[in-house]
């Protein structure tokens, strides 16, 4: 554990929980959430306006299906635009989940434990944004099975050699883990739930998700088992799901897209805005919901410092892109495609990104920046921002200048565009809302189990 | 700490045969929709149509013996093969079978000058391009989709027109082409040297094989 560090300068800013802890004080501060205390007024503040951004998502979605795509600004020659600008960001913002649950995990991290129950779970809505985005995008959503290789009457298979559709294998798959690793961590703790609330509706649901769970050792022996091989499961998914994703532009052909450093960079940017996303939710939760006690600027320094490795990890693939563009591809069409991103009609969007992501991220350097709650929450809206305009960069300035002068075109995001992407943010915060309000959102008994050995290392 | 009993012993049980049930539905369920889309009941392969007038080809075509041509005049020229008017049924018509209360809705048809409405038998959906003429030209006989025409008293749907089945011909069509002179001949049976005569004929028609599946063949 970090406490056995004796160099001074490696001293953690604050312990992983903050003293004058025990098994009861944790299981009520994180059960009495959800069983005792009303909700803050920020709650229900975020809940209405998260549902309104759903709502509006709604109705342009039923609009959408009604009057189809035409409604979006794509068209030839970008026919990707927005959702998939969004879909890739999204599923990017899910892997510091997995990150934290799974691999953390495997390499006996302890400060996973206050965070990777929320992390998961942000996975898991961040995941239903990006699947939404191809379901939207194909137009005709009630025929997308197709893409599935299902028993059909055409005698067709999809094309296996497409990464479109690997891309629909890594992120069912990606959904399923993460779903049954979540649920798995959970069981425990429902049960605690299901002990400690009041007769009724609430008990009866929470015993039935429970599953019957008793606490005993068999059921820890099987439980320790289960989590470990879905941890082990999800440990490549950390790393294969993006680098698919990557590979749906990296296979083309098109200039800007048509790149080795892809999928590694990819996988960075998802870590780095995902571990952002944590952050941006978790600053403000934790003081709502006086969770400073477990979430401490140890957890806060630790996250920035992730960021800050994994942001510079795609620092190097910008300036990797800016060396093949400009020197070493020896292409017109690569040279020119990297003028025109940089003096383009979308030059101020990679201006921007690389402001968010260039210099906003040397802030994290600091350990004051790292350890300072406003300074980080603002920090991480920004490179939550410059991940999502990277995708834009890469969609839409490729897009709209490749091979043929005669076939440039503009892209320009009409209101439907616009109504589909902040609605997937209200869905993503109406579906944490609702996670807050009726689950734990710290893992009570790992956090038991965390205590005691802290508390047992420092008496000894 | 001693918890009260929240559910009672038989939840144990419950909760097993829905994992089961779970299951036995989820296969039973994916198979079932496999078979009813296969199944006569969403095909009609098989079932013969109501149509305003019970005609037979049965008694057109084998005991008459009308050729296929006299009524749908545009299957070598044209993509639709052509539902005959009410004069080309009168030409006969006019003179036999005048009285009959089974063939009233054509002398109705005759006399109004409003064309008789058949319900249509094999229709394909409207994005595939399907054209009759080609397929008479290259040596694709009627009965090969159509089935055994002069057999039905009533007219029913022969093949599944699933694309599978469209393909079994487009990917291989030396197993069904047969002699240009025999695609009206609703006798006709594959010989015995099928394979070797069909590839000579696919050879001697220039059916180009390699482009038999392309997409833009049938789907524009």
């Amino acid at each position: 554990m970090e406490n056995r560090l004796s160099h001074p300068g490696l001293q953690p800013v604050a312990p992983l929980i903050e003293p004058g802890h025990d098994d009861a004080s944790i299981t009520a501060t994180v059960s009495d959430i959800v069983l005792e205390k009303p909700q803050p007024k920020a709650w229900w503040a975020v809940f209405f306006l998260s549902g309104g951004l759903l709502t509006i998502l709604g109705l342009s979605t039923l609009w959408l299906f009604w009057m189809g795509l035409g409604i979006w600004g794509i068209n030839v020659p970008v026919g990707w635009g927005f959702a998939i600008v969004n879909l890739v960001w999204w599923i990017g913002i899910g892997h510091a989940g997995t990150l934290i649950s799974a691999i953390l995990h495997l390499f006996h991290q302890g400060w996973r434990t206050a965070i990777n129950r929320f992390a998961e779970a942000m996975t898991l809505f961040a995941v239903m944004c990006a699947g939404l985005f191809p379901l939207l995008h194909v137009g005709r959503p009630w025929a997308i099975y197709f893409i599935l290789p299902y028993p059909n009457t055409m005698a067709l298979w999809p094309q296996f050699r497409s990464p479109l559709l690997w891309d629909v294998f890594a992120i069912s798959t990606y959904a399923t883990v993460s779903m049954l690793f979540w649920y798995t961590g959970l069981l425990p703790d429902l049960a605690t739930l299901r002990d400690r609330a009041p007769r009724g509706i609430k008990k009866t649901l929470y015993g039935i998700f429970a599953l019957g769970w008793r606490g005993s050792a068999r059921h820890w022996h099987r439980y320790e088992t289960a989590y470990l091989l879905f941890a082990g499961l999800s440990t490549p998914l950390v790393v294969s799901v993006h680098s698919v994703v990557s590979l749906d532009f990296a296979i083309s052909v098109i200039p800007g897209w048509h790149a080795t450093i892809f999928p590694p960079y990819f996988v960075a940017g998802a870590i780095y805005s995902g571990f952002a996303m944590v952050l941006t939710l978790l600053i403000p939760i934790r003081k709502l919901y006086k969770l400073e006690d477990f979430i401490t600027l140890h957890h806060l320094d630790l996250m920035a410092k992730v960021m800050l490795a994994t942001g510079l990890i795609v620092l190097y693939g910008y300036a990797s892109e800016v060396f093949y563009g400009l020197v070493y591809s020896g292409s017109e069409h690569e040279t020119f495609m990297m003028w025109n991103r940089i003096t383009g009609p979308y030059g101020w969007s990679y201006i921007a990104l690389l402001l968010c992501n260039g210099v906003a991220l040397q802030f994290l350097w600091s350990k004051r920046v790292r350890t300072s709650a406003v300074p980080l929450f603002i920090l991480s809206i920004i490179v939550n921002i410059g991940m999502w305009l990277e995708r834009f960069v890469i969609v839409v300035t490729s897009l709209t200048r490749d091979y043929l002068p005669s076939s440039w075109g503009h892209y320009t995001p009409t209101l439907y565009d616009w109504a589909a992407y902040v609605g997937s943010i209200g869905l993503f915060f109406f579906m944490v809302c609702l996670f807050v309000r009726y689950l734990p959102m710290i893992n009570i008994f790992e956090m038991r189990h965390l205590n005691r050995h802290i508390r047992h290392e420092s008496h000894s | 700490m001693h918890v009260a009993q929240v559910f009672n012993e038989s939840a144990n049980t419950l909760a097993r045969a829905s994992l089961v049930v779970a299951a036995v539905a989820l296969i039973a369920g994916g198979g079932l929709a496999v078979a009813l889309y296969r199944s006569s009941y969403v095909t009609q392969v098989g079932i013969a149509k109501d149509q305003p007038i019970p005609f037979s080809h049965q008694r057109h075509v084998a005991g008459n013996g009308i050729d296929c041509r006299y009524c749908h005049t545009s299957v070598e020229t044209g993509a639709f093969a052509g539902i005959p008017p009410t004069e080309t049924c009168m030409t006969c018509h006019s003179q036999v079978l005048t009285e009959a209360n089974l063939i009233q809705p054509l002398h109705d048809s005759w006399n109004s000058g409003a064309p008789v409405r058949w319900t249509r038998v094999s229709d394909l959906p409207d994005f595939t391009y399907f054209d009759h003429s080609i397929h008479i030209a290259k040596g694709v006989g009627c009965t090969t989709c159509h089935g055994p025409v002069d057999q039905m008293p009533l007219t029913w749907k022969a093949e599944t027109f699933h694309m599978s089945w469209c393909l079994q011909c487009h990917r291989a069509p030396e197993k069904f082409v047969r002699p240009k002179e025999l695609v009206f001949d609703v006798k006709w049976t594959p010989p015995t040297d099928q394979f070797a005569q069909g590839a000579r004929l696919v050879e001697e028609y220039g059916i180009k094989k390699e482009q038999l599946t392309d997409c833009s063949v049938c789907h524009r």
